[in-house]
């Protein structure tokens, strides 16, 4: 488990000064110009060494994003883009930075800013942050005034800092369609490639990063890269926040090593599961596009990338959401595909058509009002939205509804049973129309 | 160049190509919604998904990754594709299944039925059986103008018509409103469209969502007979194809023709057909104690027969826009087998100095050629309403290139930026001195293009003198020191398809003599006894005195209530007729229907009137005729061809000495759908009219 000197965040829960008074103290900004000195292949390669990978959710290695930025500027400016969009139904992690650490995301921007020549950086912050924006917006002008960033400031690298405020749409958190939306264009996703690298905001290169992925560079470089990946598994390296919500005792946010157990991480941060292990149902591992995976098999989890790999779902953000025996397992699916459906975009014919149909039927499975091979039929329809579509959107919608056929497709079966055992004379089972 | 295996064939195509146009060249076909060659690519229909190696494992949109994306393999094998295998199968049908569980099952109803994108590629690449038990979703149809009906159930969100309208036509009035299943295709607040190229949003929807509304319900594409014909609306030639059926002409649509109208027309082309029905004159009439009554053929030529006898040689004729060289030759010779020369089909007060060679009088860089300028002045022209595909030209080049335009003249929208330098040609003058920074930009150019319009040099505000004065100065402009050998800029932008051809073939002044106006002036003094009208409308018929007017034309407008006798004639859809477009490209249309009732060919017409005053012309046939044509006017026969004028001849034309020192510009075209006597006798246009005035008063 994390020791408490390992922490990033040590004022996740904010009972320290937020401000950039308290930051300082907490070791914020301390050494920053020694760092840009050293040159941006150093940095990127410092970031590499650590083994961070994103933490928005892909798990992509952050150091190597960066080493994509053109090394020789072809006179086009880069820029940074900072994805604070956090709208992954049980993720806020990002929030707790914006609220209680900023100070650590706007050192992140200036010294990942230096790692790809950057001089100007986006922060595009969720619609529904409303304070969160405030404050972010009251760190960066502190930063300004204590000219940490800015022209001429005192680490004698030149970054302007802009905090956007989106209109909130869970798709403008998908990264192009952040950067049409940055644009005052539809925030619609955009055809890649062109990645974003080589054509990105207002069509120049640009690299987006999550929150918190930016946010722990500062403590890395200062720590030593080596401290970072001892802490984990190869390949799964350096702490992460998680945040827990759902039937557990204590629903928590909270910084962790990766490659605890489950169970451990569970029983240390959240005080157990509500009525006790036996009782867990299922989980939904990394946030709600993640598949949803039984209770017995997380039993003995590991919570990093490869760990839920093997169970075939995801870690994602870090978002769990445990579900016990007291959940309508499918109805919770459901809503997930509601979800899902409302927040398409509309842009590409699978996600567009498909997320609403994919809601119906769980609608009609959720009262058991349907046949058990229109299961087969979701399934497939599942099939043909992934890796169909233009963003990831589509594989997102899918997965949920993926994850409940392979993990409880007894328990939608004994649904349509029940309802087509009690069904009356007036209330008779509508049967799909004749082929 | 790079090479690529597709379906395991090496093709060696441009590393810019995508996966689709790959694909296309090694023969693969690649179904599609969304993707349009003269659009922007959105790639999100999903239906031409590919399989590929050396790329992401999953299918990918063919019309938006390119070649150079691709990796080659371990071993510098070229990248491979696949649109035959099983995850392209796959891909196909749950994409064509998730096209159409919402897409209504009423193709017996819908008027895209035969000719839909939706239908064939469901037959081609769907299934056959439907697996969603749902309701289909259900939305509300728009209104957006006259023209293009709307049955938005059936839209498949390809968007295509968006970016027509955003990217070719101009106007931002089209947009995707709402997002998921809820996004719906809508003008905002049910306004109707402003584009003078509206219609071409039928075409390019793949399915029945967007239709036309005048031809709603009337027939089905396999009924119709298809005509490949030319457009004679304005001077740009479009080309076009006339689908008839019986004697009824249904509707019009493009042709392409890189060279013209790419693969538009403009809404007046396309929506006119109704005009061709209403107000024709569909048998001879005679003015007879002031009224004029209907009389046989033979009737009617006796009496302009008996005439013309009379009259020696105090004979003139105008032609109208819409006349064909055939029957401007005819006429020419008629009038000269009783020794007159009064011939002229331009519009009163006109410039032109039709004694100069070819390049005086066309569009030198022709519309292709616009692509290529590097400066654009529009002097006294709204390319917009006076040639919407120019406009449309323009547009292109501004948008790939973003070069410099100025407009002297009327200051209007034209859907690109230009810098406004003034109204009259005292601005030109200043130009030409190289004044302002626009002069400057101006003797930087190595193409400039001056685009004379016929506001500049044929409006009766401006009188003759001014008109040749700007043609002067702008082959002055056309013509400095500055500019690129073989360029020709100097374009002369006409508004009607008769006015080349009829310059051409010399259905002008001889020797500068009386020109329209002259003859009109002459008319009203009485020392004009008989006037032809072939098909002019554009002129006033109040000043015309007490001389014999014969009008041979197709429809009862200004000119047929004016006439003494009126001799029927067929439109452009009912005649074979060589049109010379404003760059000078000879086209010839085709006959799609027959003329109504009595109606004769033109030409026909005037070789019957030369039998009944005893000098018959010598052709019998549309043949015998052409054969004249060519013989005098070699040029005239190489079909689709253009006898290119010299740069030397508009440097002949800058050498003119400059007399008018101010002269304020007109605008040639004031109602863009009420041009001619056809698009003033057809209701689609005068709705179309009517919903623009609205429209304008609305924003004023």
């Amino acid at each position: 488990m994390l020791a408490d000197k390992d922490r990033i965040f040590t004022n996740l829960y904010g009972q320290g000064d937020w401000g950039l008074e308290g930051a300082r103290k907490r070791g914020g900004w301390n050494g920053t110009k020694e760092f840009l000195d050293q040159g941006r292949d150093w940095i990127t390669n410092e970031v590499k060494a650590s083994g961070l990978r994103g933490r928005g959710g892909a798990g992509f290695p952050t150091g190597l994003k960066w080493s994509f930025m053109p090394k020789v500027s072809d006179g086009r400016p880069h820029y940074l883009l900072v994805n604070a969009d956090e709208s992954e139904p049980g993720t806020c992690k990002d929030r707790e930075i914006l609220r209680h650490d900023p100070h650590h995301l706007i050192e992140g921007c200036l010294i990942a800013c230096r790692a790809m020549d950057a001089h100007l950086a986006f922060i595009y912050v969720r619609g529904e942050f409303v304070r969160e924006r405030e404050r972010l917006e009251r760190a960066v002008e502190e930063a300004y005034e204590a000219k940490l960033i800015g022209k001429d400031n005192i680490h004698g690298w030149d970054l302007d800092i802009i905090v956007h405020h989106g209109a909130g749409a869970y798709i403008c958190g998908e990264e192009t369609a952040l950067m049409e939306s940055l644009e005052g264009k539809k925030g619609q996703p955009r055809l890649k490639p062109p990645f974003p690298a080589g054509m990105g905001v207002y069509g120049n290169p640009t690299t987006v990063n999550n929150v918190e992925s930016i946010a722990v560079v500062p403590e890395i470089l200062r720590r030593s890269a080596g401290w970072f990946s001892s802490i984990g598994r190869p390949n799964n390296v350096g702490t992460k926040l998680f945040m827990v919500s759902g039937h557990v005792n204590k629903p928590a946010t909270f910084e962790e090593a990766l490659g605890e157990s489950f169970k451990d991480i569970i029983e240390k941060h959240c005080g157990g599961i509500r009525g006790g292990w036996d009782n867990l149902l299922a989980v939904i591992p990394g946030g709600a596009s993640c598949p949803v995976v039984r209770g017995e098999d997380m039993m003995d989890a590991i919570m990093d990338f490869d760990g839920l790999r093997e169970k075939k779902s995801s870690f994602g953000t870090g978002g769990m959401i445990i579900m016990d025996k007291s959940t309508d397992i499918i109805k919770a699916i459901w809503r997930i595909s509601a979800f899902f459906k409302h927040e398409s975009c509309g842009q590409c014919t699978p996600c567009r058509e498909g997320t609403g149909w994919m809601m119906r039927v769980m609608e009609r499975m959720v009262e058991g009002r349907a046949q058990k091979r229109e299961i087969d039929m979701l399934f497939e329809v599942t099939k043909q939205i992934e890796g169909h579509t233009i963003c990831a959107l589509g594989d997102a919608a899918a997965w949920p509804v993926q994850g409940l056929i392979r993990n409880f497709r007894p328990t939608i079966e004994a649904r349509i049973e029940q309802y087509t055992y009690s069904s009356t004379s007036d209330g008779a089972v509508p049967s799909i129309a004749a082929e | 160049m790079a090479n690529i295996k597709v379906d395991g064939q090496l093709v060696e195509v441009p590393d810019y190509y995508t996966l689709m146009q790959a694909a296309e060249a090694a023969g693969a076909e690649i179904p599609r919604f969304c993707y349009h060659e003269r659009l922007s690519v959105a790639g999100n229909c999903r239906m031409c998904l590919v399989e590929v190696k050396g790329g992401p494992p999953k299918p990918t949109a063919s019309c938006a990754m390119s070649v150079k994306d691709l990796r080659p393999g371990p071993n510098g094998e070229p990248p491979e594709m696949f649109t035959n295998t099983p995850m392209v199968k796959k891909a196909r049908e749950g994409v064509m299944e998730f096209l159409l569980i919402n897409h209504p099952l009423d193709c017996p109803i819908c008027d895209q039925g035969g000719e839909c994108d939706l239908q064939d590629q469901a037959m081609a690449y769907g299934v056959d059986k439907n697996r969603f038990a749902e309701n289909k979703r259900a939305v509300e149809d728009k209104y957006i103008g006259p023209l293009v009906k709307t049955s938005m159930n059936r839209c498949i969100h390809c968007t295509r018509c968006v970016r027509f309208t955003t990217e070719v036509a101009g106007i931002a009035e089209m947009g995707l409103l709402g997002r998921g299943e809820d996004a719906e295709i809508t003008t905002y607040l049910e306004k109707a469209l402003t584009s003078e190229l509206q219609g071409n949003v039928i075409d390019l929807c793949p399915v029945g969502a967007l239709t036309s509304k005048p031809y709603a319900f009337n027939a089905r594409p396999w009924e119709l007979v298809k005509t490949e014909s030319i457009d004679v609306m304005d001077a740009v030639g479009s080309n076009i194809r006339v689908d008839s059926r019986g004697r009824e002409v249904m509707r019009i649509l493009p042709r392409i023709n890189e060279a013209i109208n790419e693969e538009w027309i403009s809404d007046k082309t396309r929506f006119i057909w109704d005009g061709l029905k209403s107000q024709r004159l569909d048998r001879p009439y005679v003015r007879k104690s002031g009224k004029l009554q209907a009389a046989s053929w033979e009737e009617a030529l006796s009496a302009v027969a008996a005439r013309i006898k009379k009259a020696g040689n105090k004979v003139g004729a105008i032609a109208g826009d819409l006349a064909a060289v055939e029957e401007m030759y005819a006429l020419k010779a008629l009038l000269a087998s009783v020794g007159s020369g009064m011939t002229d089909v331009r519009p009163a007060m006109s410039g032109i100095d039709t004694t100069m060679p070819r390049s005086a009088y066309i569009f030198n860089p022709t519309i292709a050629g616009i692509e290529e300028a590097d400066a654009i002045v529009i002097i006294g022209a709204n390319p917009r309403k006076e040639a919407a595909l120019i406009n449309a030209r323009i547009r292109k080049t501004w948008r790939a290139k973003g070069l410099p335009i100025a407009v002297i003249g009327e200051q209007a929208d034209l859907t690109y930026s230009y810098s406004y330098l003034g109204e009259g040609l005292e601005t030109l003058a200043d130009l030409v001195a190289g004044k302002g920074s626009f002069g400057e930009i101006l003797s930087q150019a190595k193409r400039p293009l001056i685009i004379v319009g016929e506001g500049a040099v044929s409006h009766a505000k401006l009188g003759k003198q001014a008109g040749r004065d700007t043609i002067a100065m702008a082959a002055k402009l056309a013509t400095g020191a500055g500019v690129a050998e073989g360029w020709n800029g100097f374009a002369l932008l006409h508004n009607a398809a008769s006015r080349v051809g009829g310059i051409d073939i010399g259905f002008t002044p001889h020797d500068g003599g009386v020109c329209s106006a002259d003859q009109i002036v002459l008319a009203g003094k009485g020392e004009l006894d008989v006037l032809f009208l072939l098909g002019a409308d554009e002129y006033d018929t109040s000043a015309m005195g007490k001389a014999f007017v014969v009008y041979v034309g197709s429809h009862g407008d200004a000119g047929a209530h004016r006439a003494d006798v009126i001799l029927p004639a067929a439109t452009y859809t009912e005649k074979s007729g060589t049109y010379v477009n404003t760059e000078g490209r000879v086209q010839v249309t085709n006959r799609a229907v027959f003329p109504p009732g009595d109606a004769k060919e033109d030409w026909a017409i005037i070789r019957a009137l030369s039998g009944a005053i005893g000098k018959p012309l010598p052709f019998n046939s549309l043949t015998q005729l052409r054969a004249a044509i060519y013989a005098e006017f070699p040029h005239l026969a190489r079909i689709d061809q253009i006898a290119a004028g010299s740069v030397a001849d508009v440097a002949k034309l800058a050498k003119a000495a400059i007399k008018t020192k101010s002269a304020p510009y007109g605008s040639a075209v004031s109602e863009f759908y009420l041009t001619n006597p056809i698009a003033r006798s057809s209701a689609v246009m005068g709705e179309c009219a009517a919903t623009a005035a609205g429209l304008q008063q609305a924003a004023e």
